[in-house]
């Protein structure tokens, strides 16, 4: 449905308004949409065409009981696409179109300027359809069980990648090509006087180097050569699937590293706008008469829900104390090591640096580095972030500590690979037998031992050979094993 | 813009039913289904359909919140000691929460029917009862405005003004007069109806423990829903019983615990009462459910029963169901007794025996597998 002239009308005010704080984005889409028609799109992720698969049903399902029951309501929802498309909710009333427009502005230019954006496919909308298309030819010729359940198999290791691929030079699958062989085959030394030859190439140097030729070798029989961290990959390349199914893979890949930026920088995201909604509403758009109203969603956006971290509210929070501190200089060599307390708390140099420096950081940072490199003791002390964890005894969850160190890295690590545990491939020819050996990269948190067999179940099926997995146990390294449907465990 | 969601949406609801189908002897058994129940419709939770992916587990992970309280406060609005994994879970990751889905009864009904190859239910008597339906079946000149019907009312004024030459197509403005316009109208339509009625009896004496109550509760809420699928607006009583019988409330019945010895005549002479006052056999498919854990008074009883069964009750029932929960306390004498009456060549009689949680499926097909 095409806009009303009054919402046009705010747009176009937005959209120069935007432009002249020096959002920099592509050009917005706005499409109208009902409620029914939001849950779907939410569900599909944004992307009106997909192709057929009962998760999205279950994720509708789940998101129109909610609207039904008046527990949550989708407000605003943007795609990164060049020209992007944004959906605005024909039931709301102007004041939320004004909102979520400004919102939106500044995540399309988040997206257009964020470094880690900079790889994403901006024509998704029509790669999607295209896999859809795909994809439905396939269930068409092989039966919508079959391929149903393959994906079903495929998406259980969707977030088996390799976040930093896409920003490294070389492919990873190039580095386990064989190399040219060696003119000099046993590894000896170049001598030009045939008598210095026993010399310079003894007997034990060229043991030596007939021993590092073997192992030289040996590594680059292993496949693959170094752990790989793009688990997908590996099975489309290395693993007995039919064409169709190693297309299939690749279109669940390449659809979750579409939405790897996203997961990497969702704080610094919905930070940044929300940032340029609150300034936009409240310097240039709001009339009197509506300021409560906007106070009231904005309120509801920034909410801190109990055992949860609001990303909306800790990103612009964090914008607003690097404004804040760039405008005044607190920061550097000087600053930190001034230990006067007073000086430092009427620390002000009037630098008026800030507004420079957040779009210096929606440039390059994302969530992990963001909070690496701006989460003050002061800023986490203000706004009262504490960790926490679970306590067996009382059974329950309990606020462990306020120490910024603790909770920095606390939060760190639930940023880390995304929050989701690192997996690689070890070994495509384990024990010699043609299984495959995950290892999990231990960082302290267990993994989910009833979630873990089940997926490996679904690798074992694209493998079609054992799986097992290295992990570690209540600090006991054990080898998972699944092979035809039992699930063995050994300590190592 | 095409949304191909709604077919998403009955494949991931059709793959649901089936993983209930699978999990049927789960759900029934531990009759949890039951206190889920709404007015027609139940909450099932299904968390084995999610996909499953390498993940933390819950409890190791803990994560990072804002808000007031010291270390050692609990994070607010945690379920109470519940120690279940994978409820209401706190952790700093949006839509970690326990899938839950929605059916309603007659689909629920329909999952219970094809696992345990129900057969569909032939019912006795004329049909009786009249159901009054409104339909909306066609359309008239007159009627409430909220009934107009927009479509024939433009179409009606669209045609008088064209042919009155006053339809103009640059400017294609239609209004309607009193004339145009037009209402939906009803009628009323009659429909014979079966009827059915269930009378659930259940023995409260001393020797029928919280588990046994529990059985007869999930038992008796799995065999209303099959049967409320059979039948339209079918009616149920309550009878408990120890020495004496009474008729009582659906809350009452699942809830009461008495004490006294046991009297199982006393039930059936108020079941006869019951169905003389109100249900003619004429009309009625009527059900008698009993429960007890076997265990009557005396032997003289027990005949007084038989001879109440044979000669009242079996007659006018379409089908006449005991089921024995086993109990530590109880004999099950009653049970060996109406099967050296009623064993062989009696298809009006169904026993059953209900070892425990695990046996209730088995026992709801024993009752619904004759299509009585």
């Amino acid at each position: 449905m095409s806009l009303s002239p009054e919402i046009l009308k705010s747009k176009e005010y937005i959209e120069k308004v935007a432009r002249d704080y020096g959002l920099d984005f592509f050009e917005v889409i706005f499409e109208m949409v009902d409620s029914d028609q939001i849950n779907s799109l939410a569900a599909l992720g944004g992307f009106p065409v997909r192709y057929p698969h009962w998760r999205f049903g279950m994720d509708y399902d789940q998101l129109s009981k909610s609207y039904d029951w008046g527990l949550s309501k989708i407000y605003e929802m943007v795609i990164n696409t060049d020209p992007s498309y944004a959906y605005l909710l024909t039931l709301n009333p102007l004041v939320d179109q004004k909102l979520v427009m400004s919102h939106v502005y500044g995540h399309v230019d988040f997206f257009k300027n964020n470094y880690w954006f900079s790889k994403t496919n901006r024509k998704m909308l029509d790669t999607m359809a295209n896999n859809a298309m795909r994809i439905r030819s396939y269930m068409d010729k092989y039966g919508q069980d079959r391929v149903e359940d393959f994906i079903d198999q495929c998406l259980s290791i969707e977030n088996l990648i390799d976040p930093n691929l896409p920003f490294q030079q070389k492919k990873h699958s190039e580095s386990g090509k064989v190399k040219e062989p060696d003119p000099n085959e046993d590894g000896r030394l170049k001598v030009d006087r045939s008598y210095m030859d026993k010399y310079i190439n003894p007997q034990e140097f060229l043991d030596s180097q007939r021993k590092k030729k073997t192992d030289e070798k040996n590594r680059q029989k292993k496949n693959p050569p170094e752990p790989q961290k793009d688990v997908l990959l590996f099975l489309i390349e290395n693993a007995p699937l039919e064409d169709w199914e190693a297309n299939v893979l690749s279109v669940i890949r390449d659809e979750a590293y579409y939405f790897v930026p996203q997961m990497q920088t969702k704080i610094m995201n919905e930070g940044w706008a929300s940032y340029w909604h609150s300034k936009i509403m409240t310097q240039k758009v709001l009339k009197d008469s509506e300021v409560i109203d906007f106070a009231d969603r904005h309120a509801g956006a920034m909410a801190i829900s109990p055992g949860q971290l609001n990303p909306y509210k800790l990103g612009i929070e964090l914008y607003r104390d690097i404004e804040d501190r760039w405008n005044r200089g607190r920061f550097g060599k000087e600053y930190d090591e001034c230990d006067d307390l007073v000086e430092k708390s009427k620390w002000d140099k009037n630098l008026g640096r800030g507004r420079e420096k957040i779009f210096e950081v929606r440039k390059i940072y994302n969530d992990l580095t963001f909070i690496d490199e701006f989460l003050t003791p002061e800023f986490v002390e203000r706004n009262g972030i504490f960790s926490f964890d679970f306590n067996r005894r009382t059974n329950r969850y309990e606020i462990s500590t306020r120490d910024f160190q603790a909770v920095k890295e606390k939060l760190l690590t639930s940023l880390t690979n995304m929050g989701q545990p690192y997996i690689l491939v070890d070994d495509g020819n384990f024990e010699n037998r043609g299984e495959l050996l995950l290892s999990h990269r231990h960082r302290g948190v267990d993994l989910d031992f009833r979630w873990a067999t089940e997926t490996m179940k679904n690798v074992s099926a694209i493998w079609r050979r054992p799986v097992s997995l290295e992990t570690f146990v209540e600090n006991q390294k054990k080898i998972i094993s699944f092979n035809n449907g039992e699930v063995s465990e050994r300590t190592v | 813009m095409i949304y191909n969601i709604k077919r998403d949406h009955n494949r991931f609801r059709s793959i649901v039913k089936g993983k209930i189908k699978q999990e049927l002897k789960k759900y029934v058994s531990n009759g949890e289904m039951v206190a889920r129940k709404g007015k027609d419709k139940v909450t099932i939770p299904l968390p084995q359909i999610q996909i499953p992916k390498f993940r933390f587990g819950d409890k190791e992970k803990g994560g990072v919140s804002q808000g007031a309280g010291r270390p050692g406060d609990p994070i607010p609005g945690q379920p109470g000691q519940g120690d279940q994994p994978g409820q209401g879970e706190a952790g700093n990751e949006a839509g970690e929460h326990q899938l839950e889905v929605e059916l309603t009864l007659q689909e629920l009904a329909e999952i219970l029917g094809d696992e345990l190859e129900l057969p569909k239910i032939e019912p006795k008597g004329s049909k009786t009862v009249r159901a009054k339906v409104d339909k909306f079946t066609g359309i008239s000149n007159q009627g409430p405005e909220s009934l107009r019907h927009f479509k024939r009312t433009f179409k009606q004024a669209l045609r008088r003004q064209i042919a009155s030459g006053t339809y103009d197509p640059d400017n294609p403005i239609i209004i309607p007069d009193k004339s145009d316009k037009r209402y939906r109208s009803w009628k009323d339509d009659v429909r014979q109806e079966n009827s059915a009625v269930i009378v659930y009896m259940m023995d409260v004496s001393g020797s029928m423990g919280d588990e046994q109550k529990e059985i007869v509760r999930t038992e008796s809420f799995w065999i209303d829903t099959w049967l409320r699928s059979q039948y339209k607006g079918i009616e149920t009583r309550y009878i408990i019983h120890d020495a004496t019988a009474r008729e009582v409330d659906e809350n009452t019945f699942y809830r009461t615990r008495e004490s006294g010895g046991t009297l199982i005549s006393s039930a059936y002479k108020l079941f006869e009462k019951i169905v003389q006052a109100d249900y003619a056999p004429s009309e009625w498919n009527i059900y008698p459910f009993h429960f007890s854990d076997g265990d009557n008074w005396s032997g003289e009883d027990t005949r007084v029963c038989i001879e109440l069964l044979e000669k009242t009750i079996i007659p006018v029932s379409n089908v006449f169901c005991y089921g024995q929960v086993e109990s530590r306390y109880g004999s099950g004498q009653f049970y060996k007794d109406l099967m050296e009456k009623f064993g062989k060549g009696h298809d009006e009689v169904i026993l059953s025996r209900i070892e425990n949680r695990e046996g209730i499926l088995d026992s709801i097909k024993d009752f619904l597998g004759k299509g009585k």
